[in-house]
């Protein structure tokens, strides 16, 4: 479970996020929604530690990351994985060595049994034929798969995703998503996703927030949001072709 | 003004909490490849026909008799060694290696790279930075040692196919009046410079924000910004060192 207490933050005087609270539980996928430009991206960065916030305090089971020693911050981050917009693969390295990668930082395994582990995953997303190809000779949803392998190879307890499936063909994107929500409940993670893609939020939103210029404006499930009260979530939904034709404007 | 204290920051940065030493052996020694198979053929181009060069100019610019012709040896070794070799190597270290230094890191900063690393707990500037910015301190040195016997083989080639002087006048020239601190103050000199591009460089692409453009950009920057720094510090050293 994570939770985010009051958080606030701003660049050069221009507030991104103002006062936010929400709290994200384990084994299911929360999302956090809203339109371009209203601080998801620093938001989730910002509980990842990429940013650190300038109110407030973010809680991974009860530890309070930027409050915490360098030594704590490296635990928690052992147990974070983060799958990036852009994938974010390192190009120097083959698809196999890019799920490696954080068991050569974090995990005294050995090396075969790293083999076995990095194996393991790679065939959990669908790509032990991929490994020894470099990111570059793979699409982008195969990137994404093994983005999401290289997040979940250190037995994380925490998965971020920044628009997981942006860029993708809708029927890949729809891949992608099941993939992390099967995989959230199959090791039982605290999921968050931040995304403005309502497919997805219909499909496997199970806690919902809203964001609008860096407030949360609302919270709640998927079975609520075509009732939300809040204007600027109308608005945002009601740009969306399919819950128009859903609720039958 | 500010850049200065970024960047003196942004060293500090690389040094406090890095990983442990045994990471970056592996990265050193792959950097040094890469920089050796990256400069070694353009540097010693370059110093073979400068040093040819500087032989063939002193030759046409001695006119009175009275200046005997082992000047050409000497000449072509004394601008090799305290000069040409560190200081031209250097500059084309960072044209070649600062531009690909500057872009490496611009890239990953632009595709998150640099914050995927950062979340999985890596501090990121010295993971990245050190093991070439260490590589780029031993390798310059040696290129700018191969460098300078380069060009004094080159001022020696000039000589014989152009026929400036009799070769023994040259072997002569090149070994006359030889000030051993010359060696060690060119090596000092391009130590300093392998330090200062390659963390110039580094620098530059770390703080890139944008998107492919400011890459270029940064890649481009780092290369002047180099330029400009191995040259006052060129001027700094002999100023300090051989007074
Ligand atoms: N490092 C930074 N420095 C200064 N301002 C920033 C920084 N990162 C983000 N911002 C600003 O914060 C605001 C929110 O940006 P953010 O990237 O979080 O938006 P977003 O909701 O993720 O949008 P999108 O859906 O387009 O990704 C923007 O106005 C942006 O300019
Ligand atoms: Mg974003």
């Amino acid at each position: 479970m994570i939770e985010i207490k009051n958080v606030g933050k701003s660049f050069q005087g221009k507030e991104v996020l103002m006062d936010i609270s929400a709290t994200f539980e384990k084994g299911k996928t929360n999302m956090i929604i809203g339109a371009s430009g209203t601080g998801k991206s620093v938001l989730l960065k910002t509980i990842v530690g990429l940013f650190s916030p300038d109110k407030g305090s973010v809680l991974y089971d009860g530890r309070d990351f930027h409050r915490s020693s360098i030594k704590e911050q490296k635990i928690i981050r052992g147990e974070i994985g983060m799958l990036f917009q852009g994938s974010a693969l390192f190009d120097s390295l083959t698809v196999a060595e890019n799920v490696r990668f954080p068991l050569n930082i974090h995990s005294d395994l050995s090396e075969s049994e790293k083999d076995d582990k990095v194996n393991f995953y790679l065939k959990r997303v669908g790509l032990e034929n991929a490994a020894h190809k470099m990111p570059s000779e793979i699409s982008g949803g195969m990137q994404k798969r093994v983005g999401i392998a290289r997040a979940i190879v250190m037995n994380s307890q925490y998965l971020f995703c920044d628009e997981p499936n942006s860029g993708l063909d809708p029927q890949t994107a729809w891949m992608i998503d099941q993939l992390i929500h099967e995989i959230t409940q199959e090791y039982n993670l605290t999921t968050v996703i931040v995304s403005h893609d309502m497919n997805s939020v219909m499909e496997i939103g199970e806690y919902i927030m809203f964001m609008y210029r860096g407030l949360k404006i609302w919270e709640g499930t998927k079975d609520e949001i075509l009732d939300a009260e809040p204007k600027e979530l109308q608005d945002f939904l009601f740009s969306n072709k399919l819950v128009r034709t859903f609720k039958g404007i | 003004m500010r850049r200065l204290g970024e960047y003196i920051l942004f060293l500090k940065k690389m040094f406090s909490n890095r990983e442990p030493l045994t990471t970056y052996v592996r990265l050193f020694f792959q950097e040094c490849i890469n920089i050796g198979i990256n400069s070694l053929f353009l540097v010693g181009f370059v110093s073979l026909f400068v040093g040819a060069v500087i032989a063939l100019q002193m030759a046409y610019n001695i006119v009175s008799p009275l200046l005997p012709k082992y000047i050409i040896g000497l000449a072509t070794r004394e601008m090799m060694i305290l000069e040409m070799a560190p200081t031209l190597s250097a500059i084309v270290f960072a044209g070649k290696v600062g531009s690909q230094i500057a872009g490496g890191i611009g890239t990953m900063r632009i595709t998150e790279q640099i914050d995927a690393l950062e979340v999985m707990g890596i501090n990121s500037a010295s993971y990245l930075v050190l093991p070439k910015i260490l590589a780029g301190m031993t390798m310059l040195p040696l290129l700018a040692i191969l460098s300078a016997a380069l060009g004094i083989w080159g001022g020696y080639l000039a000589t014989i196919f152009g026929n400036l002087s009799p070769t023994e006048d040259y072997i002569y020239g090149i070994q006359n009046t030889f000030v051993p601190f010359e060696v060690p103050f060119a090596i000092i000199k391009a130590f300093v410079f392998g330090f200062i591009v390659t963390s110039i460089s580094a620098f530059k692409g770390y703080n890139v924000k944008g998107g492919a453009l400011e890459v270029g950009k940064a890649s481009t920057d780092a290369v002047t910004a180099s330029c400009i720094a191995i040259l006052a510090a060129d001027f700094i050293l002999a100023d300090t060192l051989l007074s």
